[in-house]
């Protein structure tokens, strides 16, 4: 029963706790820039008129997006090590994990935004003398990007949530660390119960700052 | 790359027992499947429910529904399910927490198909409340006006045009279900990631036992998308292209 | 039949109907009028309650509109309304569309609500129709399709609320046809549309509304005439110059 609970366990555990937190915000932000960089590049490969480099990206976008994401964890885990040769850390894993993989949802978040660009700006673009890649990068995508903003956040928080997931080869992120301060104290509810409020409570906060954001433009 | 391939693991016993590794795979894939279709039956139910919630005039209602969304889609699928499996049991009245924490079969399963079936529920009822809103505002008054009740309206006009139109998006999170069924192997549901693992350490075969499991995933979601497509197929109205019940015809 | 006093709404700060009185008699044709914004369609819609008024009250064939106690779906089911859009319902057929508000409120039997459907089908000139989709047919004859529709309830009296603003030109005239037959017929009628034409012909009064307001409530030689209010003659001056 509720009653039953002791919380201070939380208190005592908070800096261990803190230090979790601290490598999923990492492995969030790291997933996200990486994410939306290769992304990028990956919806500009989908949309070329190259057709295999148009193929490729297309499934490579559509693989990472069909495979559940801890078998991707799980296969990386595996992978690269036997391709480098060298054992790679679960954290490092996890890293190179996120950003392969995010990058295909990022890309098909571009990809539209790309196309939500009128034909009418992308013509006015070359008219006054770009090339294809000047047109891209000062006409084209700072209007895809701000145009898909609200929807590239929104997939962060999802990245955000689904971090949780290194779990499945022990990378020490939040959920892991209050796995282990639940073991050490015997406190694994309390521990549980804890790591759900801070994952809501910075989801929610930021799901609706999203809301505000995209409300006001 | 130095890696001993082979690919006929499968067939081989596994280590200490008579089954061989397709069994095992097997299995898993019986209790993906049971644990996807049985969630995603729930979360059909429950999404469309709250969903329509959502939309009801009436405040209370409509604040309870959004909190239902907001609850379920704000924290990790694989802390909800830390959080049924075991602070939940925590919760109950003592003799029933004993039973279900001792005593209550198949508990792995039951508790992760509640989990899966709640979380995907809060992202059906997004769909449908988007669906319902979508739909011009004199679709309501029209029922209203023949003389429907709003329950009735909901049924007869709302529900079946807005559910039309949610199909293409419900695909995806139909595909969603199976790839989120992987994370109950946290709490020690067999299914095709738990035995993923379990063949990958056994048998030390990592890339064949990946390759199988990936391969069985994909078939989910494919057959998961075909599906929908059929059923979008056999639901569309005469005169009206797919997925637009919202708009007006002038012509 | 319909009696309106005093109605007033307000959308938050804004006041949308001020202090709108009127009455309508049995048989009696009403065309109300006036420019976009001055509350016209929301005074038709308050009359069968689907928007809400906060002062005054309305009473149909006897019944208050804004008492707590109204059973507004069994009143509306008597009051007959045409939509600006149409709002036929697109996944049902035409015939589903006829029947379904017999069968599941009047509570007919499929086979006497079919006949009545069939009925009114015909008298609209689409019998050959039936079994086809809202989606398959013209803006005119979906508009025909829901004037059916409205009348298969048998109404008392029926609400038209700009019925042929969202129809291209050629297609007006076979829903006023319709209009014109129904009102010849004595029944009960309640039109917001910009058809001075069809006020000529068949309106017993004409209502000139502006901004939230009952301008001008006249008989329709009257209104035609000599409109008292300098909005009015500007508003008959544009809509007649073309």
């Amino acid at each position: 029963m509720l009653s039953d609970f002791d919380f201070s366990v939380i208190a005592d555990s908070l800096p261990f706790l803190w230090s979790g937190l601290q490598f999923t915000l990492k492995l969030t932000l790291t997933a996200m820039l990486g994410g939306i960089f290769l992304g990028t590049l990956l919806a500009l490969a989908r949309l070329s008129s190259v057709a295999p480099l148009a193929t490729a990206a297309t499934w490579y976008i559509n693989i990472m997006r069909s495979i559940p994401l801890v078998m991707v964890i799980l296969w990386f885990f595996l992978v690269i090590p036997l391709l480098t040769g060298a054992p790679m850390g679960a954290e490092n894993s996890a890293l190179v994990t996120f950003t392969l993989f995010e990058a295909a949802f990022y890309a098909e978040i571009m990809r539209a935004g790309i196309q939500s660009v009128t034909r009418g700006q992308v013509a006015a673009g070359y008219a006054i003398g770009f090339s294809y890649s000047q047109n891209m990068r000062f006409v084209i995508l700072p209007q895809a990007f701000r145009n898909m903003l609200p929807v590239l956040l929104t997939q962060t928080i999802v990245l955000f949530q689904d971090t949780s997931l290194v779990y499945a080869i022990g990378a020490k992120d939040l959920l892991k660390a209050s796995e282990i301060a639940g073991k050490n104290y015997n406190r694994p509810v309390e521990m549980v119960v804890f790591v759900a409020l801070v994952y809501f409570v910075i989801c929610f906060a930021l799901s609706y700052t999203v809301k505000r954001l995209s409300r006001r433009r | 790359m130095n890696y001993h391939w082979n690919w006929g693991i499968f067939l081989e016993p596994v280590k200490g027992g008579d089954e061989t590794y397709l069994d095992w795979l097997l299995t898993g894939f019986g209790w993906t499947l049971a644990v996807s279709l049985s969630a995603w039956l729930m979360a059909l139910m429950l999404g469309i429910l709250v969903g329509t919630l959502r939309t009801t005039p009436s405040k209370p209602l409509a604040a309870l529904a959004a909190a239902w969304v907001e609850l379920f889609r704000n924290i990790p699928l694989l802390v909800q399910m830390f959080l049924w499996f075991f602070v939940v049991p925590e919760l109950l009245p003592r003799e029933l927490s004993l039973w279900v924490k001792q005593d209550m079969p198949a508990k792995e399963f039951i508790t992760a198909t509640l989990c899966l079936g709640l979380f995907t529920s809060s992202r059906v009822a997004e769909q449908v409340r988007a669906g319902i809103e979508a739909l011009p505002s004199g679709q309501r008054m029209a029922g209203l006006a023949l003389g429907f009740t709003l329950p009735q309206t909901y049924r007869h006009v709302l529900l079946p045009c807005a559910l039309r139109m949610v199909v293409p998006p419900l695909t995806s999170e139909f595909m969603n279900v199976f790839k989120n069924s992987s994370v109950a192997f946290a709490i020690g549901v067999l299914e095709l990631t738990f035995q993923a693992r379990q063949m990958q350490e056994d048998s030390e075969q990592g890339i064949e036992t990946f390759f199988a499991v990936t391969l069985l995933y994909f078939i989910c979601a494919f057959t998961a998308n075909r599906v929908m497509a059929l059923i979008e197929r056999r639901t569309r109205v005469p005169g009206q292209m797919a997925g637009q019940m919202a708009g007006h015809q002038t012509t | 039949m319909i009696e309106l006093n005093n109605v007033s709404k307000w959308y938050g700060q804004s006041q949308v109907l001020d202090a709108c009185s009127t009455r309508v008699a049995k048989g009696e044709v009403i065309v109300v009028c006036g420019p976009s914004g001055s509350g016209k369609s929301t005074l038709i819609k308050c009359v069968n309650g689907l928007e809400v008024f906060q002062q005054g009250e309305i009473t149909v064939n006897g019944i208050s509109v804004g008492a707590a106690q109204t059973d507004l779906p069994k009143l509306r089911a008597q009051v007959g309304m045409v939509f600006q859009h149409f709002e036929l319902f697109p996944h049902m057929s035409i015939t589903e569309n006829l029947t379904i508000g017999q069968i599941r409120v009047l509570g007919r039997s499929k086979e006497a609500a079919l006949a009545k459907a069939l009925g009114l089908l015909d008298r609209v000139g689409l019998k050959e129709h039936a079994s086809k989709h809202p989606g398959q047919l013209s803006g005119g004859q979906q508009q025909r399709v829901a004037i059916a529709r409205a009348l298969c309830m048998d109404p008392v009296c029926m609400l038209f609320d700009e019925p042929t603003s969202a129809l291209d030109p050629e297609m007006i005239t076979e829903v006023l046809d319709v209009m014109v037959e129904l009102a010849k017929e004595g029944m009960t009628m309640m039109c917001v549309t910009h058809e001075m034409g069809f006020a000529r012909k068949v309106a017993n009064r004409v209502i000139f509304m502006d901004q939230g307001r009952i301008v001008e409530d006249a008989p329709k030689d009257e209104f035609f005439g000599t409109p008292r209010s300098e909005r009015a003659q500007q508003f008959l001056s544009k809509i007649l110059s073309h």
